[in-house]
């Protein structure tokens, strides 16, 4: 019973969150911030996959969500609601929860066969070529659903939040909420089982020498096929949960640094560590919002003081300057990020004994 | 005849490295392949587990043959996994951040649903107690002699028929040199078809069957190990007299 402290702990307050959730007791903005940490729990772990267990360097990551994102979209607003573009709903919208689900999973599943676009490259060559790769990729999938007119084109897709509060009109509890824990919470443990089982060890010798993986009977093609789809499809249903969560999305929302926050919640956390990625996005996540207050304040504070001048304000770009100085700053102190190749039980290892994901 | 190289050309990029090659190992032999630096002894192995470039040589003419049926076409997971060949490679490249024991789970990559693979680690750690009592340890953190130990151990788990070995004794102390070498003798004993590419002629020969001794790649003389070790010319030219 005591290796599942942990197993319940974790549901005790997963369902806490959903109680509260129900009975109104979380600010929508709260909800919104704890939403967005599951969703991007799942983009950085899944990165991570690739860019840690590895040794590749995918840029281009927010590209898959993307594809994600809209085919889900796409799927839910054609099939639960009334659309000028796309015509009446297909399906009576009380079968949309016992649906989505699978909504995702084609999300997830149109991403995975995207990341074959990255993964096909990948078997001649590595390193430099591929980050640059991945970066066209990401490019690539922004201006194609760009040029897309039946699903928006620039202005991008809504209709989403219709698929939502026709969960609601079903039954009453706060659906995204639930599909975001319930999503992070498998995701989670895919990774987990497949970087732990013999075949997931494929992918770190893949990364440490692909010569001797190659001698040692791996089939490395089939291994980086298998990590960059696995890695692609599961930000593809991050996207879903994105596209969802929002009701509203636009290529852009997905371009190159929406990928950089998915690098620095990867190297934040530490290459190859599942915990680390999973910390590293609570973290990440708290610290973008907190700079949502923090900025407006230190402007104000500067400008009672009189060191800026009145006609200069700090916008909120400035978070994309203090994002890449937390890279760097990474890079220079902290190369190996807060874990680095290890798990939270392998510096902690009595954490050991209080859980099981067997 | 269990394993035959034809009239083998190979070489890198534009550069041929071994100019027609060829030898063959009988089941249940142990094969040495002896000579000098840049003699092509390496660039052999590598074509026979169908490396490809750049890594590995590139085939220019010539056949290899398991069985009778030619190998050039197939990957090298598969002439490890259908094929039962293995290869410890020249400075051993095993898993430096991974444990002794995922190094060795591994080589079980493609057999990894099969029940026997705990009895077969099993049998490494009795071949290789010093690994036994390292097994969690990250494998970087292992001396020369148990990397190489590492090595070998890994290559058998892929369940391997034929064993082939590149410059096993390099860098290894004298006493270690010899032992690797038995234990050699002794998997052989228990069936191991076994292909060993020296530097350390003496050695080999000591413990091969026969031996191929290659210069500039070329088989220059062949035959059983106690004839090639007493042999005046080959004495003269190869083994330092």
């Amino acid at each position: 019973m005591k290796k599942y402290t942990l197993n319940i702990l974790a549901l005790v307050v997963c369902l806490l969150l959903v109680v509260a959730a129900q009975m109104d007791m979380l600010d929508q903005y709260v909800l919104t911030i704890i939403m967005f940490i599951g969703i991007n729990i799942i983009f950085a772990s899944s990165l991570n996959l690739v860019n840690g267990y590895m040794g590749e360097f995918s840029c281009g990551h927010a590209g898959f969500m993307c594809i994600g994102a809209y085919a889900a979209s796409f799927l839910s607003v054609t099939l639960f609601t009334n659309n000028k573009i796309l015509g009446a709903a297909l399906l009576p919208p009380y079968l949309a929860p016992w649906l989505f689900l699978f909504i995702l999973l084609v999300g997830g599943i149109v991403a995975a066969l995207f990341g074959l676009v990255v993964a096909l490259p990948s078997f001649r060559t590595r390193g430099d070529y591929l980050a640059i790769i991945t970066i066209a990729a990401n490019y690539i999938i922004i201006s194609l659903i760009e040029n897309i007119d039946i699903i928006g084109g620039p202005r991008g897709l809504q209709g989403m939040r219709k698929v939502m509060n026709a969960m609601r009109h079903t039954l009453d509890i706060p659906w995204m909420l639930i599909w975001v824990i319930i999503v992070t919470g498998i995701s989670l443990l895919i990774l987990y089982r497949l970087v732990n089982s013999t075949y997931g060890k494929g992918i770190s010798a893949v990364c440490q020498d692909e010569v001797a993986a190659k001698i040692m009977s791996v089939n490395t093609d089939r291994v980086k096929m298998v990590a960059f789809m696995v890695s692609s499809g599961l930000a593809g249903v991050a996207g879903g949960l994105y596209a969802h969560m929002y009701g509203y999305i636009n290529p852009q929302a997905f371009n190159i640094l929406k990928s950089t926050e998915g690098l620095v919640m990867v190297y934040l956390g530490g290459m190859a560590s599942l915990s680390g990625s999973v910390l590293a996005a609570i973290l990440f996540t708290l610290l973008v919002e907190a700079l949502r207050f923090a900025i407006p304040a230190v402007d104000g504070a500067l400008h009672a003081i009189h060191v800026l001048p009145d006609g200069f304000e700090l916008s909120q770009v400035w978070k994309w300057v203090l994002i890449p100085l937390i890279l760097i700053l990474l890079m220079q102190f902290r190369p190996e990020g807060l874990l680095g190749n290890r798990e939270l039980t392998d510096v902690f290892p009595r954490l050991r004994r209080w859980f099981t994901l067997k | 005849m269990l394993l035959s190289v034809e009239n083998l050309y190979a070489g890198y990029g534009n550069v041929e490295a071994i100019h027609g090659i060829t030898f063959h190992v009988n089941k249940g032999e142990i094969v040495t392949l002896i000579g000098a630096n840049g003699a092509g002894k390496s660039t052999t192995l590598k074509a026979i587990m169908r490396l490809q470039p750049p890594e590995a040589p590139r085939l220019i003419k010539g056949d290899i043959k398991l069985n009778g049926n030619s190998i050039v076409d197939v990957k090298p997971h598969m002439v490890v996994n259908r094929l039962r060949m293995a290869l410890v490679p020249e400075g051993r490249h095993i898993f430096g951040n991974l444990s002794v024991m995922e190094n060795l789970v591994i080589a079980t990559w493609n057999r990894r649903k099969d029940p026997h693979v705990h009895r077969d680690m099993g049998r490494i750690f009795e071949l290789f107690p010093r690994l036994a009592e390292r097994r969690t340890q990250r494998a970087d953190t292992l001396s020369g002699g148990e990397q190489q130990m590492l090595a070998v151990g890994r290559a058998l788990m892929t369940n391997c028929e034929i064993l082939l070995l590149d410059e096993p004794s390099m860098g290894l102390a004298p006493l270690l040199m010899h032992e690797m070498f038995r234990t050699l003798s002794e998997l052989n004993k228990q069936g191991l078809t076994i292909v060993v590419v020296e530097q350390n002629a003496h050695l080999a020969l000591k413990t091969a069957h026969r031996g191929y001794v290659l210069d500039t790649g070329q088989v220059v003389a062949e035959g059983p190990s106690e004839k090639l070790a007493t042999d005046p010319e080959v004495r003269k030219a190869y083994l330092g007299g």
